[in-house]
């Protein structure tokens, strides 16, 4: 009777369905009480240097997923066969070759933005996130859970770019995507030059944090 | 020798690593919590960077860089192997990091014992690479690639002592209850940050 009900209940973790709850979380959870940025202080450079406008922030976002996404699927299937004390180098190898296919894909077809991310696509490779999901999720986790947990860290780290850029651009430059929203509403605006310096992007990370904060109940001891 | 005394004084201070390109935000922020540790992290980082810079900066000239084969004989000076650019430094930078660890192991253990666990990070400290793909982005000498990575990492250093110093202090303070641990720190960041920017005035 008992071995029945156990075979019932293992019956489905067997056979899960590709978006179960479990795998949904996976992707939900990042983007407000594991977010990359805010909770796990991971890949915080990138984030504050590349949103005074929001086409970077958004290409930036877009390859960091992809590379985490990729990553976290070719590190989880080689998981049983990488010896531990060179994981990091071998981690490290499959970064830097994912990154480096998103850098020539940017060069060919958006060259401008390219140029302006400068040093930032290849810094994706030391981007924490990358790295830390790698080492907390992907070498624990079989490929399908671990794609999604890369997925969804991505959108996590793309969402706080894109808020962080959303407000930069438009109070720092008057402008949306490049289209200039107060001009064309016919207001004049003298953009705050203080939000575009690192300094701005700091203190609105911090304000940022304070509201997401205030909304999920997260507390942080001193 | 006033050349790289400029390139010294700009890259600490003028264009310091975390106030000005925010590299390295990641330990910067998860390691400044005592001045020690801060300051044990700053000499590992000064060496790394001190090290990997001026061999990057030897592979990107001598082997990277179209046509800098050309040492090797004419059949060779067409080659452009920039490509091949991330995963070469990111390499040097690992095998660096690696021996560094080693080293200091085998020679000083008990400086191990306060840094072991933040040797192998500086591996993916973004500060290390970046401070790499700046210098090639910038037209130095050798010479001038050494006193530009020595630089920041000092810049480096400086912030990341500084930081954790006022973060010491910050345990005394009545802060918001969600402000608290990083949402604070990031606007102590942006305020430093702020200060920092007074030295943009510096014509050099």
């Amino acid at each position: 009777m008992s071995t029945e009900a156990a075979a019932v209940v293992k019956a489905p973790e067997k056979k899960e369905a590709l978006f179960s709850k479990k795998n949904r979380k996976l992707i939900a959870n990042p983007l407000d009480i594991e977010n990359p940025v805010t909770v796990q202080i991971l890949g915080v450079c990138s984030a504050l240097a590349v949103t005074t406008q929001m086409k970077p922030a958004f290409v930036m976002s877009l390859g960091l997923t992809i590379v985490t996404a990729c990553s976290n699927v070719v590190i989880s299937a080689m998981r049983n066969t990488i010896p531990s004390r060179i994981r990091i180098i071998v981690q490290l190898a499959i970064v830097s070759l994912w990154v480096i296919m998103v850098d020539q894909i940017l060069k060919a077809y958006v060259y401008d933005v390219s140029k302006q991310l400068s040093v930032f696509v290849g810094l994706i490779i030391t981007n924490c996130i990358v790295m830390g999901r790698l080492e907390a999720y992907a070498m624990a986790n079989k490929p399908w859970p671990s794609f999604l947990d890369g997925i969804g860290n991505g959108l996590g780290y793309g969402m706080i770019l894109m808020t962080l850029a959303f407000v930069r651009e438009l109070f720092g430059g008057g402008s949306l995507f490049g289209f200039k929203v107060f001009a064309s509403l016919g207001i004049p605006y003298q953009g705050n030059g203080l939000l575009l310096l690192p300094a701005g992007a700091c203190i609105l990370l911090g304000i940022i944090i304070w509201v997401q904060r205030s909304l999920n109940g997260y507390r942080e001891a001193h | 020798m006033k050349d790289l005394f400029n390139i010294a004084i700009r890259s600490t201070f003028i264009d310091n690593m975390i106030f000005a390109y925010f590299l390295g935000m990641c330990s910067f922020l998860a390691i400044s919590k005592k001045v020690s540790t801060a300051f044990g992290l700053g000499i590992a980082v000064i060496f790394v960077i001190g090290v990997t810079v001026p061999i990057n900066w030897i592979i990107q000239n001598y082997v990277l860089t179209a046509g800098s084969l050309a040492w090797l004989g004419p059949d060779f000076a067409n080659i452009d192997l920039n490509f091949l650019q991330f995963i070469v430094f990111i390499s040097v930078i690992a095998a660096i990091t690696q021996l560094t660890e080693m080293a200091v192991e085998k020679f000083s253990p008990a400086l191990y014992g306060t840094l072991g666990i933040f040797l192998p990070l500086i591996a993916v400290n973004c500060s290390v690479l970046g401070a790499a793909l700046f210098m090639v982005g910038r037209p130095y000498n050798l010479a001038e690639a050494t006193v530009f990575g020595f630089g920041s990492a000092t810049g480096w250093m400086i912030a990341i002592v500084a930081l954790a110093g006022v973060r010491e202090k910050m345990k005394y303070s009545n802060v918001p209850a969600p402000l608290r641990g990083l949402g604070i720190t990031f606007i102590l960041v942006g305020l430093m940050s702020l200060g920092f920017l007074s030295f943009l005035g510096f014509t050099l």
